[in-house]
């Protein structure tokens, strides 16, 4: 069943006024639900641009965007409620962190929906657990946390509001290697638990190739791609004309075969790779 | 190569009066030769910036010494002095632009060293040719990308025609474009300017660019030699949390497997020559 | 959006008025806001609005843009204007309860109204064409006297620069955290003062921790550069008079003496 659906998407910037820069321009494209998506381009690209106007935080200027089936603008006035249902992690997510405690910034979501206390408070406990925040973590200062940690919290604070999409802008931009890849298998787990849809922006083509389903690909306010990810990564000349890049390990495939060798180039790990190589080196 | 800083069993605690295992460093020594490119990697919290803050003299050391140039950077009276021979660049490129022209931020250091104007002027225009944001000499910094403010900022320290550049974790905040500029514009510095360069990074990718690499761990240095010699150590280097190279783990994963290849594989197109070469050795053999 | 303000924006250029030495661009602006308040009848008024169009074509910039600095006080210069309709004696044109519009009150209205779109836009021609560096350098020097009264004038200097400097970079922050709180449900667009009041803190305490950080960033990365406060510091750009100055000056005091030439010579009208 498709969970998001946007038809014909157009945004513009400064509407009427000498600073007018069409962002996005007629994207369309459906999302099923329960799928890893990853969206790719550069700097630019539109790719923030549309996020935010998946989630109601910019209103399309021409086209619409349907969440399980319904425009969300069709009542401006509760467009709250879609930003609940359709949760945003923003980059650098723990610079929005305010509270006395972690507790209750995790809460401040749950608490803006109107829920129950005792609803909140175990919504609190399953974020924190899902972001593997510690028990004893959630009565401390947010600003007492290291970086690392912040960034759980904030992000523990989105999935707390428990929203059917959950969309995470650059979550691992700035960590060191240690930390996003444990940040990535906590979304991945999430995901795999809640089984809901999560859209994964990101720069790094590795950890796009690590987690996602599908990958849409964007340059220059249009949609250029959403396929398959093995197929997506397969075009890499394709990738590399709008200026990006495949993961390391697919550009070596990719460099084999345009020496002849006949190995599959939708390879995006360095197991698969591995595999690939040793079974034509054993077929010589 | 000459020897430009010499650190000499460093240890460094935030806070003296804390117990005494709570060292950020522990018995550092390390000599940097002048002109080299070193790249210093450890995930975050291994002493890396602490260390990075040491070489011109924002921290000294609790015990050992560190002499930059022969000049020790306990030595309060040449602080100036250390600060003109090695420039620090910072993470965030936002917060290190003073003034709001990229011109007249360039300038900042000099001003503050006191070199005449007309002196200033050429050299503002050299650093920022030599960064290639000459073209944006009268933009406000507010309009630039993340790549162009961190080439500015680098612009800054080189107009004090510094002998050393220490960066730190400059391209963490940057998109692949950004970094790629900032990366590029670091290694011209080091190659046609003959700037020692010291890049404290978390991406391997650009660690394979120094001539040497450290490694450090909640520290201490743990490993360093070129890249094709520390590298090829995967599991040291995984079992001290830090990532390598896929070109680099490949190999390694390739030669467990018992497959006759070259250790010291750093990137893509090396990897490909390599396994193509094997592949193509086999057949050579079977025929 | 926040960031569209555009506040005390430098937009580089090569006019006459740019080249200007920029105590002089500001010893002038003050001058010639004292001169619009001294303003008594139309004559006078016309020649200074015609003075400020000229000097604002001299300048090379697109007139919107002035135009635009205008927008950000749009409310102040109508409310004002609108009070001063009902102020002021004459003949009555209009009347209901106790609110009367006199010929007077449009007088008021009108030389209030130009008066301060003319200050706003002949401000905007300073800091349009006067880089921050420039600015604050002038005015540092103009205020050099003030030290022997201890007046930490380097430091005054430097404060401005930075806040000029931030001011963008805070504003685009502020944009990204009211976006981060709106996505996880804040409310500020509903509701009475205090809950709009109340609603700000998780905007506000995200800010000022971002701002502690980034000055501490800024104040390692001064150091670094060898800052030293203002002691022994030499300028890239020197300011100097030029016979560029001396002629706006010439023009300005011809200007002025004109309008008080015809503050005297024609009837007052305010």
């Amino acid at each position: 069943m498709s969970v998001l659906q946007v038809e014909n998407l157009r945004f513009v910037y400064g509407t009427d006024t000498a600073f007018e820069k069409t962002a996005l321009d007629d994207v369309s494209f459906t999302i099923e639900s329960g799928e890893f998506i990853g969206i790719i381009g550069h700097t630019g690209s539109g790719k923030s641009t549309l996020v935010q106007l998946l989630n109601g935080l910019l209103r399309p200027t021409e086209g619409r965007v349907l969440l399980d089936g319904k425009d969300i603008w069709e009542h401006p006035k509760k467009i709250r409620q879609i930003r609940f249902k359709v949760g945003m992690v923003f980059q650098y997510p723990e610079y929005q962190l305010f509270e006395e405690t972690v507790y209750k910034d995790i809460a401040f979501g749950p608490g803006n929906m109107g829920l129950k206390e005792d609803e909140i408070d175990q919504r609190v406990r399953q974020a924190a657990a899902f972001t593997g925040l510690r028990e004893e973590q959630l009565s401390c200062s947010p600003f007492e946390l290291s970086g690392g940690e912040k960034r759980r919290a904030a992000i523990a604070g989105v999935i707390a509001m428990d929203p059917d999409v959950l969309i995470l802008d650059e979550p691992t931009a700035g960590l060191d290697p240690l930390g996003r890849e444990a940040l990535l298998a906590k979304i991945a787990d999430y995901h795999k638990v809640r089984n809901n849809t999560v859209l994964l922006v990101s720069h790094s083509m590795e950890d796009i190739a690590k987690s996602t389903d599908r990958v849409l690909v964007m340059d220059h306010g249009k949609k250029v791609m959403l396929d398959r990810t093995d197929a997506v990564f397969s075009k890499g000349d394709e990738l590399e004309k709008i200026g990006l890049r495949v993961p390391q390990i697919t550009r070596i495939m990719w460099l084999l075969k345009e020496k002849g060798i006949p190995v599959d180039t939708s390879v995006l790990t360095v197991e698969k790779g591995f595999q690939e190589i040793v079974k034509i080196l054993s077929s010589q | 190569m000459k020897d430009f800083i010499n650190i000499n069993h460093v240890y460094y605690q935030y806070d003296e009066d804390a117990a005494s295992d709570q060292f950020a460093l522990k018995g550092i020594d390390l000599t940097l030769g002048k002109g080299e490119f070193v790249a210093i990697v450890g995930h975050n919290g291994c002493g890396k910036s602490t260390l990075a803050k040491h070489l011109n003299s924002l921290y000294v050391p609790t015990t050992g010494d560190i002499t930059v140039d022969g000049i020790n950077t306990k030595d309060d009276d040449r602080l100036f002095e250390i600060r003109k021979k090695v420039g620090l660049v910072l993470q965030n490129p936002d917060n290190q632009i003073v003034a709001g022209i990229v011109e007249e931020d360039v300038a900042f250091g000099c001003e503050n060293l006191g070199i005449p104007s007309d002196e200033i002027r050429s050299r503002v225009d050299a650093a920022l040719k030599a960064v290639d944001m000459y073209a944006y000499r009268t933009h406000s910094p507010d309009k630039l990308s993340g790549g162009q403010k961190q080439r500015v900022a680098i612009a800054g320290i080189i107009a004090m025609e510094p002998e050393c550049i220490v960066l730190d974790e400059p391209t963490a905040m940057l998109d692949p474009q950004g970094r790629d500029e900032v990366m590029t514009t670091i290694a011209r510095l080091n190659r046609e300017l003959g700037i020692t360069i010291v890049l404290i990074t978390h991406y391997m990718e650009e660690a394979v660019m120094a001539d040497r690499v450290v490694v450090m761990d909640s520290g201490t240095i743990l490993l360093t030699g070129t890249p094709a010699e520390v590298f090829p150590q995967v599991e040291l280097l995984k079992q001290h949390r830090l990532d390598v190279p896929q070109a680099t783990e490949l190999i390694y994963q390739l030669r467990g497997a018992g497959y006759d290849l070259p250790q010291g594989v750093l990137n893509a197109g090396e990897c490909a020559d390599a396994i193509a070469g094997l592949i193509e050795k086999k057949r050579a053999g079977k025929v | 959006m926040v960031r569209d303000i555009t506040l005390g924006q430098y937009m580089p250029g090569h006019s006459l008025i740019h080249q200007m030495d920029a105590r002089m661009k500001t010893v002038l602006l003050l001058a010639y806001i004292v001169f619009i308040f001294l303003c008594k009848n139309f004559i006078s008024l016309l020649i200074m609005a015609l003075f400020s169009l000229l000097v604002i074509f001299m300048t090379k910039i697109s007139f919107m843009k002035y135009l635009k600095s205008l927008r950000v006080i749009m409310v102040v210069i109508l409310l004002t204007g609108v009070m001063n309709i009902f102020y002021g004696s004459g003949t009555v044109l209009w009347q209901w309860w106790e609110l009367k519009i006199t010929t007077g009150g449009l007088i008021n209205a009108a030389f209030v109204v130009v008066r301060i779109a003319m200050l706003m836009m002949v401000s905007s021609v300073l800091t349009y064409t006067t880089s921050p560096t420039d600015l604050t350098d002038g005015l540092e020097r103009l205020m050099k006297p003030l030290t022997i009264f201890h007046v930490k004038v380097h430091e005054i200097a430097m404060m401005m620069t930075i806040a000029l400097r931030f001011i963008p970079v805070l504003l685009e922050e502020t944009d990204k955290i009211m976006n981060a709180q709106k996505a996880r449900g804040a409310d500020m667009e509903s509701g009475h003062l205090v809950k709009r009041v109340k609603a700000l803190i998780p905007v506000l305490i995200p800010l000022f921790v971002s701002a502690f950080r980034r000055a501490g960033d800024l104040a390692t990365a001064m150091e670094c550069r060898c800052y030293n406060g203002g002691k022994n510091r030499t300028r890239m750009k020197v300011l100097h008079l030029s016979g560029k100055d001396s002629g706006a000056a010439a023009v300005c005091v011809l200007l002025f003496g004109s309008v008080i030439f015809s503050n005297l010579y024609f009837p007052a009208v305010i």
